[in-house]
């Protein structure tokens, strides 16, 4: 099968994980707290809203802003946003991450980042293997009748 | 100030991810996709991410307690055992089968985009299952 091609952006990409180094530094430095969102999420999702003056939903906020900001000053275009398969896959997909971020207590963030940067063993075993069966996913899913 | 610093914090990380390109599940399955039309931009990405969160927490642990907190709240876990493992396991197929993780999916909300909506409501309905069957159990945080 043919899948679309994205143009390699270094510059963007840089400037994109400097920005979000920066989060998880300030985060860090003020709050004292790992800036992972699956963990922000899931205790929000668990009720806990108010708790800490309400940090994690201004965080959220923040995060929504952000994106939008960007928008508008032209550096993203939603219209260019391609999403994988139909709503079921995405639904299915959802409950996955959902599922194995509160499972592994982290996502990309938490564990490849913030983690990852901290030498913690927990996230030196994670990160690969979530990027492991990240990409024999997509070679299934785009390779193979299974897909 | 704590407010500030946390929405400066997220504010920071949604332009990150959105001018990154990260928000773009079709640019994060082609940086997956390493025998297609393989997109690096995700190594810069998590490169540069890596390159300040190194230095500036290296900076920021040696002081005594956070500016605006009573202390650093890190997680003290090193138990690698079968859940964080499953976990990971779980999360990376479902990165690869729709090319979204938490941050950028919560971003794009943004946009308005009904699959990012149906995305976040199933992973939050994911997350909300896992803290329900372990209540019972104190579990490890990590991020």
């Amino acid at each position: 099968m043919t899948t679309l091609v994205t143009a390699f952006t270094p510059l963007s990409g840089l400037l994109g994980g400097l920005l979000i180094g920066l989060s998880a530094v300030v985060l860090m430095a003020g709050l004292g707290r790992i800036g992972g969102i699956s963990g922000i999420v899931g205790a929000l999702v668990g009720g806990a809203w108010l708790e800490g003056r309400g940090w994690r939903l201004l965080f959220v906020a923040g995060l929504l802003a952000g994106s939008a900001i960007v928008v508008l000053l032209g550096g993203f275009d939603p219209s260019t946003m391609t999403y994988s398969g139909d709503l079921s896959r995405i639904a299915l997909g959802g409950l996955l991450v959902g599922t194995g971020t509160a499972m592994a207590a982290g996502c990309t963030s938490g564990h490849g980042i913030c983690g990852l940067s901290r030498l913690s063993p927990r996230s030196l075993v994670a990160t690969p293997i979530f990027m492991a069966m990240a990409i024999i996913t997509v070679f299934i899913t785009r390779y193979t009748s299974g897909g | 100030m704590d407010r500030a610093t946390a929405l400066i914090s997220g504010l920071l990380f949604g332009a990150g991810v959105t001018v990154s390109g990260m928000v773009n599940p079709l640019k994060v399955q082609n940086f997956l996709d390493l025998v297609g039309a393989w997109d690096p931009t995700l190594l810069l990405v998590m490169g540069g991410g890596l390159a300040v969160t190194l230095v500036g927490y290296a900076f920021v642990l040696q002081k005594p307690k956070p500016l605006f907190a009573r202390e650093f709240d890190l997680p003290s876990t090193s138990l690698i055992d079968a859940r964080l493992i499953g976990g990971s396991v779980i999360f990376g197929i479902g990165w690869g089968m729709t090319g979204l993780c938490p941050g950028p999916a919560i971003a794009s909300l943004s946009f308005g985009q009904l699959p990012s909506f149906v995305f976040v409501a199933t992973m939050a309905a994911g997350m909300l299952a896992i803290r329900f069957l372990t209540r019972a159990k104190k579990s490890p945080v990590d991020g």
